[in-house]
């Protein structure tokens, strides 16, 4: 009966999801009366669109596992700032991570400072090229964290006994890390290929013209420059076919074995091997510390002196944003506990998988102006602006919240799903003994990204309009619209320690074990 | 549901309580930004109007239009501030508009007649650049595009710049549009989303020129005491951008909207427009322009594509940047 009551709730989660997702995208294909077919320059959108997420998630999650792997083996001072630093170009709106990019990669940046000085010829950021190493900029940090989780989840048991059967790190390879990383892997690749899909900003700033067109530009420019809302649905219904069709080859493609169970006790690391070996794990490390820490030290740099300068909104906006924040942080694991427990009692993920994806799938734009369309008249949109950024910022959190749960869910599940059945073990005491306290880490890891994501996320509240309550990030817009780039800079540096910060007491609070 | 009933019961209770009617003007957002001129010419209106000004800000101008657009006949809104000339024909077409039946005296680079739109500020689209590190900018596109200066624009489908440079090359060298885009392509640095991407770009020293406006450096003069900025003049002229405002035909308080739309031309409004919009305003203040403004480029430099003109060449214009910059 208590398992009845669960798959009740998932299905309440499910409903709400699609409600934020696929019910806006019908809500404007309806007004629009129809759906024309994609043109010539659209299907050139749909080539660019592909290659570039594609590109991305493969650089991201090829490079994050020897990192990850690099940092489940060594042991460092500073190694738990730096896997709460991981987190920190993700959170941050785009503009700034590109500001801090540029700062480094740039025409002006310290890298062709660098070349310059030295006589060499200076390298060009903007492009196909500086596409994909902002969205690895931004996601390697998120795949190294899911890959790393997925190191943790390995019991130390298993690693003890490898280390008395003798096994060496090509052995330990072999039957306990490889077997990981194809649960892993393929669904980290996913979520990091999803973002990419319906990448905006960083498509456009660094993109270099027009060849670099995503179907997201399309579909700005169907709605805003046209105001063609069949061509903007038709263009965002090929987006959520690309991003089912990726959603059921990782499916395919992810294993699903758990590693059996083990007694939950910190144990040795995972074999270091030789000093080849621990030399390239720390070249990864000081690499992955450099590409991230430095572009972020440079938006520190930059914004100290504009702190001072910020107005009082700034102030207003940035408290008015944690309280969203937190918000849509509990709303994000309500929805992705369910979702990830059930998907977790299937042998593939099926339906609640692709679910739980779906909010990345709906083109930002196109879901803003749907819900728009489907509250009218239910209260003025000022009114709305808050509570529906709420939920649509838990909605976009939810697929790394849930694809952060999915890996740990599945091993309990399969390490003690039999077990806690024939005890007739179920409902909120099986949540509580068995289920909970194996996903306290990725629980608070869930919890810490979707926190810094809705504090970074500028959500759908410029087209519901509200001129009195702005969050952080709306207010860092109209601070940089306003000629203010100092101040701007100076609130691009409080939006990046709060999130920080939000992810940091949240993710602590989940891997209170990692770091022993 | 219930806090969005508590909410909208909140709201009823304070309209019901206050008897004073309410203007609702849709505007964009840096409008109604603290920095922006929204807070001065709401006091200003709401000292003799007897009513309360509500600002509703919608993204920028494009979005604005967009917004209006969906809500149709049904809008709350009484008063659109904040169109251009690129995207008056749509919105007169939307016939969502009355007419304004207002004789203005202007003072506009050109003649004004738009039975709908009135306008209340206007400015030239411009490169700007450095004077130290650029002292001798090229002239016009043609020596632009032979020259190795890199220029940062913004993308003219997601941008009002974007597009006013779009219009400016069109008005400039008609036919021959697609092949200075040929030639620019090597200079462009990058096409941004937006204004506020580009001009941070600029500053982060990303490129030698960004498309703004004539009025870009006199923000730095003025507000920040910097003149190390100026604008690059072009033989061929200046695009010219006018910002109007226009009543909604189905307001619910068409005299307040009249009232309104007559003070946008009054020194309360226009004296807010030069340092908080950073545009020439529709009317010169009676104590003229601020000091440090610069005076504005001069009528016959003024390149000008009629709303219907601009709309029915538009779809081309755009054909041809995409064409000759996606090489």
């Amino acid at each position: 009966m208590a398992r009845g009551a669960c798959a009740l709730t998932a299905r309440g989660a499910a409903a709400l999801v699609v409600a934020l997702s696929v019910v806006p995208l019908l809500a404007v294909a309806w007004r629009a009366g129809g759906l024309p077919r994609p043109g010539a320059a659209d299907l050139a959108a749909l080539r660019f669109t592909l290659v570039q997420a594609a590109l991305s998630a493969a650089f991201s999650v090829a490079l994050a596992i020897p990192v990850a792997r690099a940092l489940a083996r060594r042991r460092f001072p500073g190694r738990g700032l730096m896997i709460t630093l991981l987190g920190a170009p993700f959170l941050l709106p785009v503009i700034v991570a590109v500001l801090g990019l540029l700062a480094i990669f740039g025409r002006a940046g310290l890298l062709n400072q660098g070349l310059a000085a030295l006589g060499l010829p200076t390298l060009s950021i903007y492009g196909l090229g500086g596409v994909v190493l902002a969205h690895v900029f931004l996601n390697l940090p998120l795949a190294t964290r899911l890959i790393l989780q997925g190191w943790l989840s390995i019991p130390s048991e298993r690693f003890r006994l490898a280390a008395s059967l003798g096994m060496g790190p090509r052995e330990v390879g072999r039957f306990l890390e490889r077997p990981m990383l194809a649960a892993v892997l393929p669904g980290a690749a996913l979520a990091i290929f999803l973002v990419c899909l319906t990448s905006f900003a960083v498509a456009l700033t660094l993109g270099g013209g027009p060849a670099s067109t995503t179907l997201e530009v399309a579909i700005y420019q169907a709605f805003r420059f046209e105001f063609d809302l069949g061509r903007a649905a038709s263009l965002a219904l090929l987006q959520a076919g690309l991003c089912v069709a990726a959603v059921a080859l990782a499916g395919r493609a992810a294993s699903l074995r758990g590693h059996g169970a083990g007694l939950d006790r910190a144990g040795p690391l995972p074999p270091g091997g030789g000093a080849g070996r621990a030399a390239l794990d720390w070249a990864f490390i000081a690499g992955a510390a450099g590409f991230l820490i430095l572009p972020l030290g440079a938006i520190l740099v930059s914004g100290l002196p504009g702190l001072s300068m910020m107005p009082t909104s700034v102030w207003q906006a940035a408290g008015r944003s944690i309280v969203m924040a937190l918000g849509s942080t509990a709303l994000a694991l309500a929805l992705a506990l369910p979702l990830g427990l059930a998907a977790a009692r299937r042998r593939e993920g099926g339906i609640w998988d692709g679910i739980a994806m779906l909010p990345l799938a709906i083109s930002p734009m196109v879901v803003g102006t749907g819900l728009f369309l489907l509250t009218r008249g239910l209260a003025p949109p000022a009114v709305l602006a808050l509570p529906v950024t709420v939920l649509v910022n838990a909605a976009m959190a939810l697929p790394f919240a849930f694809r952060a749960l999915l890996p740990a869910a599945r091993a309990v599940e399969a390490d003690f799903g039999r077990l806690s059945d024939s005890l007739g073990m179920a409902g909120l005491s099986r949540l509580r003994l068995v289920t909970l306290p194996r996903l306290r880490r990725p629980l608070g890891f869930s919890a810490g990204i979707a926190a810094a994501f809705a504090m970074g996320d500028l959500g759908v509240i410029a087209l519901f309009g509200d001129a009195d309550r702005a969050t952080l990030p709306l207010q860092l817009y109209r601070l940089m619209g306003a000629y203010q780039m100092q101040a701007a800079a100076g609130a691009a540096v409080l939006l990046m320690v709060l999130a920080l910060g939000l992810f940091w007491i949240f993710d602590r609070g989940g891997r209170a074990d990692a770091d022993a | 549901m219930r806090p969005f009933l508590i909410a909208a019961g909140l709201t009823l209770a304070t309209q019901a309580a206050a008897q004073t009617p309410v203007l609702t003007i849709y505007t964009y957002d840096s409008f109604v930004s603290e920095w922006g001129p929204g807070p001065v010419v709401e006091a200003a209106f709401e000292e003799t109007c007897g009513c309360d000004v509500k600002f509703v800000p919608a993204g920028d101008g494009a979005a604005l239009l967009a917004r209006l657009e969906l809500e149709g006949d049904t809008t709350e809104a009484d008063i659109v501030l904040g169109l251009d000339t690129n995207l008056t024909a749509r919105a007169a077409a939307s016939g969502l508009f009355a007419e304004h039946g207002q004789v203005p005296d202007l003072d506009l680079p050109i003649a004004w007649n738009d039975p709908l739109f009135l306008p209340y500020d206007w400015g030239h689209f411009a490169f700007v650049h450095d004077k130290a590190a650029l002292p001798n900018p090229p002239t016009g596109f043609a020596e632009l595009a032979a020259s190795d200066v890199s220029i940062l624009i913004q993308d003219p489908r997601s941008s009002t710049p974007g597009l006013g440079l779009l219009m400016w090359v069109k008005a400039a060298h008609g036919e021959q549009a697609e092949a200075i885009w040929q030639g620019l392509s090597d200079n462009i640095v990058t096409v941004t989303p937006g204004w506020s991407e580009a001009y941070g770009l600029f500053l982060e020293g990303e490129a030698d020129m960004v498309l703004s406006y004539t009025s870009s450096p006199a923000y730095h003069r003025i507000a920040e005491e910097d003149d190390s900025k100026s604008f690059a003049r072009f033989d061929e002229g200046h695009y010219l951008q006018v910002e109007v405002a226009g009543k909604v035909a189905g307001t619910d308080v068409p005299d307040l909207a009249d009232d309104f739309l007559a003070f946008m031309l009054t020194e309360g409004f226009q004296g807010a427009i030069p340092t908080t919009n950073w545009m020439y305003p529709a009317v010169t203040p009676e104590g003229g322009l601020p000091e440090g403004f610069g005076a504005p480029v001069a009528p016959e430099d003024t390149l000008f594509l009629p709303a219907d003109a601009a709309a029915e060449l538009r779809g081309t214009a755009l054909a041809e940047w995409r064409a000759a910059l996606a090489r």
